[in-house]
This record gives structure tokens, sequence and C-alpha cells, in this order.
């Protein structure tokens, strides 16, 4: 039986403009196999989960580059719970402390990846974490 | 033949060294190198075309850069305090961060600011923030450089009238509005409206200027932001120069005169980490741009063809292992800065790896500056670096690569077009992943980060954490002022605003009406959305 790729939202949320990080992930994940939809820059929460329960994607992968996570977090956690969509695993990296990466995964954040984590650790997360394999 | 068989006998740590661009180099330069290069219509001498040595004729001889340090966040209060705390500590010009719901033209109050008010800069929504950004410091005592583009004309405006209530007359104002909105939709990102509207505003900025604030920068072209988006440095100063190109074009058909306008605009390029070849971009810019100005824009005015320039610490480059190791790159960034010859240098801060700068780190910065410029010697004599073999050979090389790139970018009918195309985006990513790979691989050693890592890191203590409480308390803030403004003056200079980009005026007259009714930055910008709509970027999925 032909199992359906890993599929991963990445996106920004708010007003921060900062990608490349974003961009540099979404690329290497496509290139790794998975199935990524890359949104870009400037959406709000219930846009960016919507599309995350459209899409039936297995991660949403956050990037915050301008110390809105701790504020905008918790509300896309509320907003997945909401919805019932508590099986899409939330990703998050980006210019965050390594002291709030507690409280991050206590509000229900799989996993962290703090400044200069290789893009392959990266990927070998997904791959190791996923239930669906990448084709 | 006796040296080849020297060097057969003593192997190399790689098979082949480039810079951090890909632009191969050589094991030894030689007179050999400069062949190609002629000292007079090349390098020449500084303040003389085509000045590469320099914009000016004595350089740091004459007077040092300005220590120009990035500075805003959080409330009004925390930014005047602070730029009240630089200003005694010897800082000449004021360089000024907003946060990001001002960049995009929002109120602290618009739901979508959660989070950011204050972040990332001062948060500005009336007149009233600006008036207590700025008291206390006189406005024709220093000069201001403002990060801001999309909504320029409006912060611009706020400028103006805190000068006015001063006594301060417009003509006595120096400054620098950044202004420079196509670097935003290629890099940056901090773009409202879509771009032919918002290269209006950026040459209403540019007219208004010219015929209100002589003294006044009207843009800062800036291929810092683009670096820092992934551009290499040969595509830093091409997309720059093509920016460049685009805005003079426009003012030109404005019918403003090349020598009317060119000498007010400023540039900023960033300092990334190959020493050499940051340099060799430096000056290899001045030489393109004057050459520029000179065949392609038949400029007049010596000053028109002077590549004046802010440097700024490529954030990129810091990082946020050993945040400690970041005041040696800063202090390569300041050298490289110095070397190159800018007229105003940024210096970034050891812990912005992990967030917006401490009083204290801020303070390192600016010492590293005033111990380069007052200790070591670099300041006696202008652009010393000129004549090394490898330094002239790569600034003629830069210039070179540079200077094709912006034909690809003619070819493609100019940079509205290429930017239109994804052209220039797809640039920018082919180079950002290049450098990423090289870091992966190793190939590129960043220490801390994929060599000499150290286990089990804490975060340092005092980092700087911006008040969660902030949203609120500027939030109600603006009601207050809300609540005290005369609101029938206010919608009379916003129905205005609306009249005079129906008939396409210039916008920067209403707009300094509308903020001295305290009409705020999300209801002026707000005018201006309803009738232009906003862009939406599609070219990356």
């Amino acid at each position: 039986m032909k199992q359906k790729k890993t599929r991963i939202l990445v996106s920004k949320l708010g007003l921060d403009g900062h990608d490349r990080g974003a961009k540099l992930v979404a690329h290497s994940l496509r290139q790794a196999g998975l199935d990524v939809i890359y949104l870009g820059i400037r959406h709000t929460i219930p846009e960016v989960v919507d599309l995350a329960i459209r899409e039936e994607v297995d991660y949403l992968g956050l990037s915050f580059l301008s110390g809105d996570h701790m504020t905008l977090v918790p509300k896309v956690i509320t907003e997945i719970r909401e919805r019932h969509a508590g099986d899409i695993g939330i990703i998050v990296g980006g210019i965050i402390l390594k002291s709030q990466v507690p409280e991050l995964e206590a509000m229900g954040v799989q996993q962290v990846f703090l400044p200069g984590t290789p893009l392959s650790d990266i990927e070998t997360y997904i791959k190791e974490n996923s239930l669906t394999q990448p084709a | 033949m006796i040296l080849k068989d020297r060097l057969e006998g003593s192997p190399e740590r790689r098979d082949a060294f480039t810079t951090e661009s890909g632009i191969p180099v050589k094991r030894l330069y030689t007179p050999l190198d400069l062949e190609q290069t002629d000292y007079v219509s090349d390098i020449g001498f500084p303040g003389d075309f085509p000045y590469t040595r320099g914009v000016y004729p004595t350089m740091y001889r004459g007077r040092l850069w300005t220590t120009r340090m990035y500075a805003g966040f959080g409330t009004p209060e925390d930014t005047n305090q602070r730029f009240r705390y630089l200003l005694e500590g010897g800082m000449r010009g004021l360089s000024m961060a907003f946060d990001l719901p001002t960049q995009l033209g929002y109120d602290s109050d618009d739901p979508i600011a959660a989070g950011s008010v204050g972040r990332v800069g001062v948060a500005v929504d009336s007149l009233d923030d600006m008036e207590t950004i700025f008291h206390g410091i006189p406005l024709d005592q220093v000069s201001t450089s403002m990060t801001i583009n999309a909504p320029a004309t409006v912060l611009l405006a706020m400028y103006i009238a805190v000068a006015e209530k001063q006594g301060v007359p417009p003509e006595k104002l120096a400054g620098t509005t950044q202004n420079d909105i196509l670097k935003e939709f290629i890099a940056r990102g901090t773009y409202i409206f879509p771009p032919a509207p918002s290269m209006k505003l950026a040459m209403d900025v540019v007219e208004y200027c010219f015929k209100n604030l002589p003294k006044w920068n009207t843009m800062s072209i800036t291929g810092y932001h683009i670096r820092e988006a992934g551009a290499d440095a040969v595509q830093e100063l091409a997309f720059t120069l093509a920016n460049a190109i685009a805005y003079i074009e426009a003012a030109k058909s404005r019918g403003l005169d090349v020598d009317d306008f060119a000498s007010r605009l400023s540039y900023s390029l960033g300092c990334h980490r190959d020493l050499f070849e940051e340099v060799a971009k430096f000056r290899a810019s001045r030489r393109l741009f004057a050459k520029i100005m000179k065949e392609r824009f038949a400029a007049k005015d010596a000053k028109s063809y002077l590549f004046r320039t802010f440097s700024g610490s490529c954030g990129s480059t810091l990082v946020a292992q050993q945040p400690l190791n970041n005041t040696v790159r800063i202090t390569l960034h300041a050298l490289m800065s110095i070397l190159g010859g800018h007229q105003a240098i940024h210096t970034a801060s050891w812990d912005e790896g992990h967030a917006l700068p401490s009083e204290e780190a801020s303070r390192l910065s600016l010492r590293t500056q005033q111990i380069l410029a007052n200790e070591s010697g670099l300041c006696n004599t202008i652009d010393p670096l000129a004549g090394s073999y490898y330094v002239e050979s790569l600034t003629s090389e830069i210039a070179r690569r540079a200077a094709s790139c912006l034909q690809e970018i003619d070819k493609q009918g100019g940079m509205l077009k290429a930017i239109e195309s994804g052209y220039v985006a797809g640039e920018i990513q082919r180079s950002s992943l290049r450098l990423q790979q090289a870091i992966e691989t190793g190939e590129k050693v960043i220490v801390g980060v994929n060599e000499y890592v150290e286990d089990e890191e804490e975060d340092q203590e005092e980092y700087l954490q911006i008040d969660q409480k902030i949203d609120a308390e500027q939030s109600e803030k603006l009601a207050t002022i809300k609540a005290g403004r005369d609101s029938s003056a206010v919608a009379k200079a916003l129905n205005a605003l609306e009249k005079a980009i129906d008939r396409d005026q210039n916008l920067m007259p209403p707009t300094i009406d509308a903020v001295k009714s305290y009409a705020t930055v999300g209801e002026i910008c707000g005018v201006m959305r309803n009738k232009w709509g906003e862009f939406r970027d599609t070219s990356f999925s």
C-alpha cells in the first residue's frame, strides 16, 4: 500500500517579514521528499490553522524572529484545540531563548528549534517522528 | 617551474579557496593582477571621480564617521530615555527603529498588532508619541535616521510637526528617511501598498524634501536587507544599484533634474563575514555608482556622483551560541566599515543573536567603534588597503560582476520588472541556499555553530525582554489621545488626504496637516489602504 507523504505547512504569523529561515526550511524539507506548503509572511492565526486543517497537514511549522512567539503560540494552540485539530504537530523555530523552550512545550508545542539548528536536524526530526512515511 | 616543484611538497588545506560570495581566490596576487585596472580611471584619488578611495578628499582625517546606533524599542518613553543616554555618551546621530505595527501602518490597538507592539522598535501611533520620543532633544542639533518605508510620509510628517512645535524650521532638519520601498518587496517584507502607489509615496518624500527640507536625506537605498535575506556581496551591490536606478528614473519622470536630488540620496550596505570581500565591495560600490551617474544619467554636479554610505553589522552573522564571541565579529564589522570608508557606521551588539540589545551591550558596541577610531591608527591615512594586489583585484572583480548583473536586469526591462517576475527573489534564494549548505556541510566554519561547539549552554540572564504589558499601555494611551482630540478636525484632515490622493497630488502637505490633528498612523494609512489596496506576495510558494 502506498502511504501518504508527510505533509507540512510552513508559515509566518503576524507582522514579521524575516522569511529567510522559513524559506530555507521549506526548501530543504521539500528536497528531503516531504510535501511542503509554504504560505509565506503576514498571515493571521485563523488563516493558517484553517489551511492546515483543510490541507490535512501532519505538521504546522512556524518561524518567529521578532519576539512575538510567546504571545502568538498560545493563540495558535487554542485555535487548533477549538477546532479539534490537535493531531497537527506544532513545530516552532527562530530567535527563541533556550529558557522559553519548556514553557512553549508546556503550551503544547511538539518541538522547538533554536538558532543555529542545522536544516538536516529538522528533516531528521520530522522523518523520525512521522506516522506517515515520506516517499 | 622551481615554484611548482616547491608547491608540490606543500599541500594546501583545501582544493579551492573562495570568498564568502564564492569568488575564486588565488594563492597569491601580484602586479600582474592589476594589469586591467587603470589607476586614474578606476581607482583615482579620494574626493575625485570615480571615488573608489572615498567620497571626500580628507575622509577620516577631516572628520570621523557618525557613530549611528540603531535604537528604539518599547514605549516612546523608553526610546526617549535610550536616545538621551546615547547622546550623553557621545553619539552624534540618532537611528530610529519602529515596531512592526508602525512600519505596516497599524495602530497599537489593532488586533493584528497583538504581540508586536514595541517589539522590534518603538510604537508610534500619533504625534503625541513622537513628541514624547524627542522630548528634551532639540531637533536642530541632532540628525535622525528613521528606518521607515511604506508609511515614510507619515513619520516624516510627524518629525516635521514636532520640530515646528520646538520652533525648529524644516530647513534646519537633518536626517534620513529610509524610504526605500523596492527592497521591501524583494527582501524585507514590510510593504503595505502595491508597487505603483508605493513608488508614488517614496517620490512624494523626495520631491517634498527637495523643496522644503534641503538637509534631509530623502532615501537610504539599502543593500543591507537584501544581504540579510540571503543575497551574496555581488547581488547586494547590484540590486541596491538597480533600485537606485529605478528611483532616479522615477524622480526624473516627475520633472526633477538628477542633480537636484541625487545628492540627497544615501546608501547603506551590510558588513558580513569576509573582511577583504566586504572592503572590496564598498570600494567597488563607489566606483560603479559614480560611473552610472556619469554615464547613464549624465549628472553634472560632482555631489551627484557620491555614494555616501551607512554600514551596518549583518545580524545574520551573529551567533546565538557562545554569544560573547559576537564582540569579536562586531569588531571585525567595525574594522571593515572603517577600511571601507563609510560616512556612518552601525555596529550590532553581542546579544543580538537572541534579543534586542541591552543597554550595556549597546554601549560596548559604541565603545568598539570609539576604540578603533581613536586608539588603532586606522584613521590616520585614507583607504589604507588601496594598492593591495588582492584588494584592488577583488574590487575590480566585484565591480565587473555587479555590472553584469545590472546588465541582466536592464535586459529584463528594469528592476520593477525583475522584481515582479520573481527573478530577484530567485537569485537571492539561490545564494541563501548555497551559504546554508556550506555551513551544513562544514565547508564554512562558524565558531560555536558547526565547530568548537560547547554543550549545555545556558541563557545569559541579562537579555532584554520587552514587558508584555506594553500592548495594553500603548493602547490605553491611544484611547486617551483619541478622546482628547478634535474629531471633526481629524475627519476633515483625513478627507483632505483622500482628495489629494484622487487628484494625484503630493501627499506630504495633507499628511502633515493630518498628523497635526493627531490622526493616527493607522487612520492615515487606512485612507491609503482604502484607495490603493494592499500588496500580497505570491512569488515563492
